[in-house]
């Protein structure tokens, strides 16, 4: 997958949580049970949606670089991409 | 289920229940459980009240009912609990309860009194027995002749001559018999032989089969003796030593003949006697059946007419309508319910009066009543352990049910961890239904038990965590190919493989074009779990997640105080409380989330060598200085934060003063309309003149009272300032130690996260080494050890104490912000299980 940066995930991400806090709750039967499961839907979507942001943003721009063993390094220059 | 938001609307309500019917309509009130019923008369003693008699009856009929399933024990029966659920009984049908359970009880003692006499005497017949056939060997014929003699040893135990051959000798052998505890055995012959030195002979021999000691009930091998002397004196005093020693003694007879006649008539009568006692167990096993059929039937009613009792005590009796009054709580919602039993209850008795019930208005705070179902009983309970919440406040709960288990799984992220707390809790759900599962004895099983779907929303979103973490037992995937790439580090630097074999360690520098090719996805890049650094990463990036989290949670706990302002009608409280909270709260902290927001998107590798300090800008926040080595993170950094400063410290006095002032001036407007109602009043007995007492000594306690009221608000007003002063201090105060309080979500992550790696490192891998046959022998009890200990120190430990401190982050620092939590529960009258052992 080439790297889009920021922009793919965050669509991705966004819309996902967006529908989980913003759509499904309307399509939640009517029942004595709505208005918990509702919340329950709000509360999960910001949740998580948040401590994803927190994890990208916070690998946006990374101010140092990891410091790797010498093995690793030799492995990895062959192995990963 | 709109009633987990707050508690539901409780109103005090009286009921007027006709004597006659009170009994019925009360049976059916404890059915449905409705109410909660207060007691009327506190000041009265058990023993004075109305029903003391009836209550006696009922627990003489409990006592009854213990003796019998005592008897039931004993015979080892198993009693079942009830199958349907019967009514409370009406009077007659509880006279005839209590009829039949005496005559049963008396039947059961009558029976077990035979029995145990019956087999008293087939024990002393068998002992008899014994002895007679035990001791035949001592007193048999001598052996024949060609027997092995006997060595000289033995003498004192050999077989006595048969008394007949000795019938031509002056002195006559007598004899006697009997049965010894095994323990008393030397002593009773070392006595015998002090006493009676020479004059006798003791033999002794175990009885072949073991029987019952009649005073303890265990079974013991009693020890035959037979004693022969010579001489009247040695046999008395032989038989008083017999009786201190407690031995039973059987006479022995003289002749052989007489013995075999003897034997004879014991072997018949133990036969007749065996015959009886079984015919007694039989009617004894007939009596308990009809015991085990009808005793839980039986218990569960006697225990509801005890209950429905109970509560007729509390009510208070109005003579002149010949009427119990009932005062209770009652949710509105079951009102028309509540009516709907009292007309069942008054039919049900036939009497043709209906009871009802009537609505009262009262100033005291009703209990706090929030329906739940199996799956939020769980949260609620958790609120609950806290404090229940006032009247009709705002209820954690709902809320809770996501950031609980969410706040939990950041200390605890890892995939593989949450996918086994979440298979045990799925596993608990789906077969919750099971007797064995649901009516365990032991109660931490319980505890796991009643908590399964909190732990099955902790495993899942523990899942979610540990998917961002990237840590499944320590271990990182690569789902996605990692952005950072060695292989253009390797070629920049021209890292040749002689240079790797010089530099043990070498770090990639996100500098250079191609190394760094955006961010991770998902979660965190997997080189950081090959990196020796990574810890350098992964708490700066913990911490400041920590410190976000936790102001998101506080600003919600604090915006959930207004759905309280707004419910109570203090619109005064939204302007002066909530406001400059937020803006306390927002201008500070909400800066500093922004701040972190802002170097994450702003400041990258370019300019990492001059990147500012979040920390140390925001102590120069406080304390207006500047450093210069610490640049400015943005254009006009110092004047925008000297402004949220200045603002933040504003709306400290207004939260401090605000709500008691204007209380204080609403006090002053109602007061200054006071006096011209006073001063009316004043003036109309001077007008009437003196003539009646009772007006004069109104308007004089008028006046009085209206005096008061200015005093009383005083008190009032002191105690509102220093309500409010503690409060603005705790709020302001607990604002920062709170957020540094949300750090420990980073503590006990990193804590989770080097325990499994130190795990898997130190125990697992040292499995891995053979890599030949052996070496998949050698892994089977690695991996034993190793599933043990993540089981053991990993969930269970781990899972305790990151479910510990969600629980106090909750509980302080997120319920401080609105939650009051002073109330009390309702808990009505009701006749379910539960309250059954």
């Amino acid at each position: 997958m080439a790297y889009g940066g920021l922009t793919v995930p965050f669509i991705v991400m966004s819309v996902f949580w967006g529908m989980v806090g913003g759509v499904l709750p309307w399509l939640v039967p009517k029942g004595p049970n709505r208005g918990v499961i509702n919340t329950m839907l709000v509360t999960c979507a910001v949740c998580c949606y948040l401590f994803w942001l927190i994890a990208i943003l916070a690998q946006l721009n990374p101010l140092f670089g990891p410091q790797l063993s010498n093995e690793t390094i030799w492995y990895l220059k062959y192995d990963w991409p | 289920m709109g009633s987990l938001f707050r508690s539901e609307e409780v109103c005090l309500a009286q009921l007027f229940l006709q004597s006659a019917s009170a009994y019925s309509c009360v049976s059916e009130l404890g059915e449905r459980g409705l109410l909660e019923f207060r007691d009327l008369n506190p000041k009265v003693s058990a023993f004075q009240r109305r029903f003391v008699g009836e209550v006696r009856r009922c627990e003489e009929m409990e006592k009854t009912f213990t003796f019998l399933q005592q008897e039931l024990r004993e015979a080892g029966r198993v009693l079942a609990p009830c199958p349907d659920n019967p009514r409370a009984p009406l009077a007659r049908e509880a006279l005839r309860v209590q009829e039949q359970s005496e005559q049963l009880a008396q039947e059961l003692r009558e029976v077990s009194r035979n029995r145990a006499s019956l087999r008293g005497r087939l024990r002393d017949l068998r002992q008899y027995l014994h002895v007679l056939r035990e001791s035949r060997r001592f007193t048999s014929l001598p052996a024949p002749l060609g027997s092995p003699p006997r060595s000289r040893a033995l003498s004192e135990r050999e077989p006595l001559l048969d008394p007949s051959l000795h019938q031509h000798l002056d002195r006559k052998i007598n004899f006697v018999a009997g049965v010894i505890h095994p323990w008393r055995v030397s002593a009773f012959e070392r006595l015998l032989w002090r006493a009676c030195r020479g004059y006798l002979v003791a033999s002794f021999v175990e009885m072949p089969e073991p029987m019952e000691d009649p005073t303890t009930g265990e079974s013991i091998t009693w020890v035959i003796f037979v004693i022969s002397y010579w001489g009247e004196q040695i046999g008395q005093k032989i038989r008083k030593i017999s009786d201190c020693f407690h031995c039973h003694v059987y006479p022995y007879p003289e002749s052989e003949a007489t013995r075999e006649d003897t034997l004879s008539g014991l072997h018949s009568q133990i036969q007749d006697l065996s015959v009886v006692l079984e015919e007694t167990e039989q009617y004894l096993a007939q009596v308990l059946d009809k015991v085990v059929l009808a005793l839980p039937t039986w218990r569960v009613q006697v225990q509801k007419m005890k209950a429905i009792y109970l509560i007729l005590n509390q009510c208070s009796f109005d003579v002149t309508e010949k009427c119990l009054i009932a005062e209770v709580w009652c949710p509105v919602k079951d009102l028309t319910q509540v009516q709907d039993a009292l007309r069942q209850g008054s039919y049900k008795s036939g009497s043709s009066v209906e009871c009802f019930v009537q609505r009262i208005p009262t100033s005291e705070s009703p209990p706090t009543l929030i329906r739940t179902n199996k799956f939020t009983a769980g949260f609620q309970s958790i609120v609950d352990a806290y404090g229940v919440a006032s009247y009709q406040e705002v209820n954690p709960a709902p809320y809770a049910i996501i950031t609980f288990p969410f706040i939990f799984a950041i200390m605890f992220g890892d995939v593989g961890h949450g996918l086994l707390m979440f298979l045990f809790a799925l596993w608990m759900v789906l077969y919750e239904d099971r007797p064995s599962l649901r009516q365990a004895s032991n109660e931490i099983w319980l505890m796991f038990f009643e908590g399964r779907y909190l732990i099955l929303l902790m495993g899942a979103f523990s899942i979610y965590t540990g998917f961002i973490y990237n840590e499944c037992f320590s271990r990182a995937t690569a789902i996605f190919p990692s952005a950072w790439s060695v292989a253009a580090m390797a070629n920049h630097s021209s890292w040749s493989s002689a240079y790797l074999a010089t530099h043990p360690v070498l770090t990639l520098d996100p500098n250079v074009t191609g190394v760094f090719r955006g961010p991770y996805p998902f979660g965190i890049d997997p080189i950081w779990s090959l990196a020796i650094n990574h810890l350098n990463f992964l708490n700066s990036f913990k911490m400041k997640m920590s410190v976000v989290l936790g102001i998101v949670h506080m600003a919600f706990g604090v915006i959930l105080g207004i759905f309280n302002h707004v419910h109570f009608r203090q619109w005064h409280r939204l302007v002066l409380e909530f406001l400059p909270e937020m803006i306390f709260l927002l201008a500070l902290f909400g800066y500093l989330v922004f701040l972190i927001f802002f170097k994450w998107i702003k400041f990258s590798a370019a300019n990492s060598l001059v990147a500012p300090s979040i920390l140390i800008h925001f102590i120069d926040m406080f304390l207006f200085t500047s450093n210069a080595d610490n640049l400015p993170l943005y254009e006009g950094q110092v004047p925008v934060q000297t402004v949220l400063v200045v603002l933040a410290l504003a709306s400290v006095p207004v939260l401090l003063l605000g709500t008691p002032l204007y209380l204080w001036c609403q006090q002053r407007s109602l007061r200054t309309s006071q006096p011209t109602l006073v001063a009316s009043r004043e003036q109309e007995p001077l007008l009437e003149g003196q003539e009646a007492g009772n007006s004069v000594n109104a308007t004089k306690e008028d006046v009085e009272s209206g005096g008061h009221s200015p005093d009383a608000k005083h008190l009032d007003l002191a105690e509102l300032f220093m309500h409010q002063a503690i409060h603005t201090i705790e709020y302001c105060l607990g604002c920062v130690s709170n957020t540094a309080s949300y750090l420990r979500l980073w503590a006990l992550s990193l804590a989770h996260a080097q325990l499994s790696e130190v795990l898997w490192s130190m125990v697992m891998r040292s499995g891995f080494v053979g890599l030949r046959y052996v070496g998949g022998v050698v892994l089977v009890p690695v991996f034993a050890a190793f599933a043990v200990l993540t089981v053991a120190i990993l969930l269970v430990m781990e899972g305790l104490s990151a479910f510990l401190h969600a629980l106090r982050l909750h509980w302080v620092e997120f319920q401080n912000k609105f939650y009051v939590g002073s109330g009390y529960k309702l808990c009505p009258f009701t006749f379910t299980p539960d309250h059954w052992e």
